[in-house]
């Protein structure tokens, strides 16, 4: 029997790729691009897309930014005012809903997470991650998420 | 023939009596001597070598975690350091990263957040001129 190799081939790669974009997409969360937001919410840790947690997270954590995780993060009124507006306009329920997928399956919005790394399904995507990589050096800690995602800076968190 | 008014003549005059624009960060540390001698009058510079043991020695006032500004930065300012989270810190030395200290809210804002956590006090004048000084010096 005589397969039809080359439209095989062809069928078989284009669905690959599909499949690697959409799996891509998946993993894609817009990087922030407003320069005070990225330069005050990326001088500690990298700035994390505004679509990775609810308005009303934004909200809780831009009203507490004095005790930020045990540290000490307040800016001026004015500028706190500027990432605020920015933060809840991009979040996952806002402006990013397109990127943040299923990020916020399981979480009730009132209750206003303030951890990313403690979602449902940030936990699910990282539980084969041991603790001794966790440990490394390189790492320090679950907010660091270029140590392995090397192209978070531009917003995608593939493998 | 043009002739300058008196006005231009005198703006040209006031422009060329001001001396060479100083950087913001010589102007931050005039702020700080200006400072530091309405506190201790007997203040007489700033040291960099005091600078340099403010910048390495702990502190028992601020966070457990963060004893000592080298916590962070790590020991060698000519070398980029790493904060808690693991984000790299760029080298505080400006003879490697000539960009800092030039914005001088952006400099006070850090010395509010970071004194508060390593030596569980704001900072005085005389420290953060001394520091300053360690820092553009190296």
């Amino acid at each position: 029997m005589n397969l039809p190799y080359r439209p095989l081939v062809l069928g078989i790669s284009v669905l690959a790729f599909s499949a690697a974009v959409l799996a891509s997409g998946n993993h894609y969360y817009a990087p922030v691009t407003d320069p005070v937001v990225r330069e005050e919410c990326g001088s500690c840790h990298m700035a994390f897309a505004p679509s990775m947690l609810p308005a009303s997270s934004w909200k809780r954590m831009m009203a507490n930014l004095d005790n930020h995780f045990g540290d000490d993060a307040s800016v001026d009124a004015q500028t706190a005012a500027r990432i605020g507006r920015y933060l809840v306009a991009n979040a996952a329920d806002t402006g990013g809903r397109q990127y943040a997928g299923k990020l916020l399956r399981g979480v009730a919005l009132d209750n206003a997470p303030l951890r990313i790394t403690e979602l449902p399904k940030w936990v699910r995507e990282h539980r084969e991650v041991s603790a001794r990589e966790w440990r490394n050096k390189d790492v320090r800690s679950k907010a660091n998420c270029v140590a392995c995602h090397s192209a978070a800076a531009r917003g995608y968190y593939d493998d | 023939m043009r002739r300058f008014d008196i006005k231009t003549l005198g703006a040209i005059a006031l422009i060329l009596s001001t001396p060479v624009a100083a950087s913001p960060r010589d102007a931050l540390l005039t702020q700080y001597a200006a400072a530091a001698k309405v506190a201790m009058p007997a203040h007489s510079g700033f040291s960099a070598v005091r600078g340099k043991t403010l910048h390495t020695r702990s502190f028992a006032g601020g966070k457990a975690d963060t004893p000592a500004c080298v916590s962070c930065h790590g020991n060698d300012p000519r070398a980029a350091g790493r904060t808690r989270s693991g984000k790299a810190i760029e080298a505080m030395a400006v003879s490697v990263t000539p960009t800092r200290y030039l914005d001088p809210a952006k400099v006070e804002k850090w010395f509010r957040r970071n004194c508060n956590e390593v030596l569980g006090r704001p900072c005085t004048a005389q420290e953060k001129g001394d520091w300053l000084t360690y820092m553009t010096q190296l």
